[in-house]
C-alpha cells in the first residue's frame, strides 16, 4: 500500500512527514495462540463450544493484522490521552437533582424496596 | 423542488417567509418515510405524535416571534445510541430492546433547545460497530441509490435517511468514520468534529477515546448548523472541551487561494477503485485551479492505523459493555447465580460483531498480552498523532478518498470481517488522533454510486476544514439525488 500515487497530477512538491518511525513487520513474528475459553469467561459470555471455535479462528485472522503495530520501531512514546490535553476535569461541588428512582428502577429486570435483584452470588450447597 | 429535497437554509427560508409551516414540514418528511422505509429501513422508531407536537410548537414560537435559529421547525433525525427521554433507545441491540431512557442525551436535549423537531431514531450497526448497518439486531438499512447495497456503517440509518429525504439532517457517531463513510456511500455530507467539542453524555458509548457524535446533511452549510447547534463544553462530559469554539459561517464563503493542501500518499493505490481515485484527483486538480497548493504528503504510520485501531477500540469497548448485564437495564437471561445470569444475558443479548469485538477487546487487554497488542497500539497512536503534527506544520488540510470504494453489495463482507474493517480505513486516523474531518460528495461512478472526498484538519481546525469543504462542494457542483421508485404510503 502507499506506492501507487493516483491522486496528484499537479503537485508543487512531496513531503516525507515521517522521519522517526521505521516499519519492519514479518506476519509469523508472534504465533497467536488464544485460550478463547478463557477469554470468553473473562468476558462474562457463555457461549458454545462451537461458537468458541468460530471466534477463536476469527480473532487469529485479526490479530494476526493487528499485530502489525509491533512493526512500530523507533523511541519510547508516551500513550496518548486527549488530543487537547484535558485532563482532571471537575465539576463544581455543589447539589442538583438526580434522576428520578422510580423512573431509573422501571427499566430493570428485577427490583424490590428500591433495589436491584440478581440471584446469589455463590452457588447453593 | 419539493419539500423533502430542500437544504435546511432553503427550507428555513420558506419557513420565515410564511410560505410553509414547521408542521408542513414534518408532514412531507413523514410521508416521504412512509413511502421509503419498507425499501431502506433506515429508522427504527418514528415518533409521529412527539414530533407533530415539536412541529405545532416550533410554528407558533415562530408566530409569536421567537426564533431558535437555523435548526427551528426543522425535522432531523437521532442516531438510536443517543439516548431520548421516554423513547426506546436500543443501539440497535437485542440486549437493549424495549430500553425507555430516563434522560436526554446532551445532544438530544441541545437540538430540542434549537427548536428542531426529532422525527425518529435511526439504525445503526449494533452497539455502532460495522461499516455496513448490516450488523443491526433489527434487520439491515440500504442504501436509496441502489437498494441492492448498503449504506455503509454504522450510521447508515441516518444518512439514508438524509439521501432519501425522510430528515433534513441527523446526527451520526464517528468512532472509526461511522458518519463519513455512510455520508460518502450515499451521496451526503457529514463530519466527526474535534473530540472534546460535542458532548458524549447520553451517548451510549463503544470507545470513548474515540467517540464523537457530529451531523448529517445535504449541504455544507447545513453541516455548520446542526454542528452549531450540538456543540459547546458540557461538565456532564469529563472530556468536553471548555475554550473558544472556531467560527464556522464565517469560513463558508472564503475561498482556497492561498491555502496548501496536502494529498495523502498512503490513502491511495492497492484496493482503490479507479473511479474514486479518478474523482478524487479531478476534485485536486479543481483545488489547484482555485488558488490552493497542492503537494503530496506522505505519513506512514496510516499504514498501521487500522491495526492500532482494532485493538484500541474493542479493548474500549470491552471495558464499555461491561455493564450490559441484565441487571439495571435490558435483557435478562436465565442463570441459578449472578455470574451465570450476566453470562447467559450477554451470549444472548449481543449479536455476533459484537461478541466477536468484546473478545477481541479482552484478550488485547488481558494479562500477558498488553504490552504486545494493547500497549504498543498506544504508541502507534502517538506515533499517528506526530506525522499529523508535521504534516499540518506543512499544510493546512490533508484530502484523501473517504472511502476506498463505493457502496458494496449487501452481504459482500459480512463472513470476512477484516475486509469489512478495511472499509474504514481513510477514516481512522482522524479518530486515533482526536483531529476533525469531513466527508463532501463529489460526483458519482458509472453505476450511479456516490463517491466522496475527505478534508482532515488538525484539532480545533473546524474553520478551515469548513473553509475546504465549502469549496470542494461549490467546485463539485454535485446536485443529484437517488432515484428511488416511491411506494404508496
Amino acid at each position: 500500500m502507499g506506492t501507487a500515487p493516483g491522486l496528484c497530477t499537479r503537485l508543487q512538491g512531496i513531503y516525507q512527514i515521517s522521519t522517526q518511525v521505521g516499519l519492519a513487520y514479518t506476519p509469523a513474528a508472534m504465533p497467536i495462540d488464544i485460550d478463547i475459553a478463557h477469554v470468553a469467561r473473562l468476558a462474562r459470555l457463555d457461549l458454545t463450544a462451537e461458537e468458541l471455535e468460530g471466534y477463536k479462528a476469527q480473532l487469529g485472522v485479526i490479530l494476526d493484522h493487528a499485530a502489525q503495530v509491533q512493526s512500530l520501531e523507533g523511541g519510547p512514546r508516551e500513550e496518548s490521552a486527549h488530543p487537547l490535553g484535558i485532563v482532571n476535569a471537575f465539576r463544581q461541588d455543589e447539589r442538583r437533582p438526580s434522576l428520578d428512582r422510580d423512573e431509573v428502577l422501571s427499566q430493570a429486570p428485577e427490583t424490590e424496596n428500591g433495589y436491584f435483584v440478581v440471584p446469589p452470588a455463590m452457588e447453593a450447597e | 423542488m419539493t419539500l423533502h429535497e430542500m437544504t435546511i437554509a432553503e427550507a428555513g427560508g420558506r419557513l420565515r417567509a410564511g410560505e410553509v409551516s414547521s408542521s408542513d414540514l414534518l408532514e412531507a418528511t413523514l410521508d416521504r418515510a412512509s413511502r421509503t422505509e419498507a425499501q431502506l429501513h433506515a429508522y427504527l422508531t418514528i415518533d409521529r405524535e412527539r414530533a407533530r407536537g415539536a412541529a405545532r410548537q416550533a410554528d407558533a414560537e415562530l408566530e409569536d416571534g421567537l426564533d431558535r435559529g437555523p435548526l427551528h421547525g426543522i425535522p432531523v433525525a437521532l442516531k438510536d445510541n443517543m439516548c431520548t427521554r421516554g423513547v426506546e433507545t436500543t443501539a440497535s441491540s437485542q440486549i437493549l430492546a424495549g430500553y425507555i431512557p430516563p434522560y436526554d442525551a446532551t445532544v438530544t436535549r441541545k437540538l430540542k433547545e434549537a427548536g428542531a423537531v426529532i422525527v425518529g431514531k435511526t439504525n445503526l450497526d449494533e452497539f455502532a460497530m460495522g461499516s455496513s448497518t448490516e450488523n443491526s439486531a433489527y434487520g439491515a438499512s440500504y442504501n436509496p441509490w441502489d437498494i441492492s447495497r448498503i449504506p455503509g456503517g454504522s450510521s447508515g440509518g441516518s444518512a439514508a435517511a438524509v439521501a432519501v429525504g425522510s430528515a433534513f439532517a441527523a446526527l451520526g457517531s464517528d468512532t472509526g468514520g461511522s458518519i463519513r463513510q455512510p455520508a460518502s456511500l450515499t451521496g451526503v455530507v457529514g463530519l466527526k468534529p474535534t473530540y472534546g467539542t460535542v458532548s458524549r453524555y447520553g451517548l451510549i458509548a463503544f470507545a470513548s477515546s474515540l467517540d464523537q457524535i457530529g451531523p448529517l446533511s445535504r449541504s455544507v452549510e447545513d453541516a455548520a448548523f446542526t454542528l452549531e447547534a450540538i456543540w459547546g463544553h458540557d461538565p456532564m462530559d469529563a472530556t468536553s472541551y471548555a475554550g473558544e469554539y472556531p467560527n464556522l459561517s464565517a469560513a463558508l464563503n472564503s475561498g482556497v487561494s492561498g491555502l496548501k493542501v496536502g494529498v495523502v500518499r498512503e490513502l491511495a493505490g492497492e484496493g482503490y477503485e479507479p473511479a474514486v481515485e479518478s474523482a478524487v484527483s479531478v476534485m485536486v486538480d479543481k483545488l489547484s485551479d482555485a488558488g490552493a497548493a497542492v503537494v503530496e504528503v506522505s505519513l506512514p504510520t496510516f499504514d498501521i492505523a487500522l491495526s492500532a485501531y482494532y485493538l484500541i477500540a474493542p479493548a474500549e469497548a470491552s471495558a464499555n459493555l461491561a455493564r450490559f448485564d441484565g441487571v439495571r437495564y435490558g435483557h435478562r437471561g436465565e442463570g441459578t447465580t449472578t455470574e451465570s445470569l450476566m453470562a447467559r444475558t450477554r451470549a444472548e443479548g449481543f449479536g455476533p460483531e459484537v461478541t466477536r469485538r468484546v473478545l477481541l477487546g479482552t484478550y488485547a487487554l488481558s494479562a500477558g498480552y498488553y504490552d504486545a497488542f494493547y500497549g504498543q497500539a498506544q504508541k502507534v497512536r502517538s506515533a499517528i498523532q506526530e506525522d499529523f503534527a508535521r504534516a499540518y506544520g506543512i499544510v493546512d488540510v490533508l484530502v484523501s478518498p473517504t472511502s476506498p470504494t463505493v457502496a458494496f453489495e449487501a452481504g459482500a463482507r459480512v463472513d470476512d470481517p477484516l475486509a469489512m474493517y478495511l472499509s474504514d480505513i481513510c477514516t481512522i486516523p482522524s479518530n486515533l488522533a482526536g483531529h476533525p474531518a469531513i466527508s463532501i460528495p463529489i460526483g458519482l461512478d458509472h453505476q450511479n454510486l456516490p463517491i466522496g472526498f475527505q478534508v482532515m484538519a488538525p484539532a480545533l481546525g473546524e474553520t478551515v476544514m469548513f473553509q475546504v469543504a465549502a469549496a470542494v462542494e461549490s467546485l463539485a457542483g454535485f446536485a443529484d439525488r437517488p432515484i428511488l421508485e416511491e411506494l404508496a404510503s
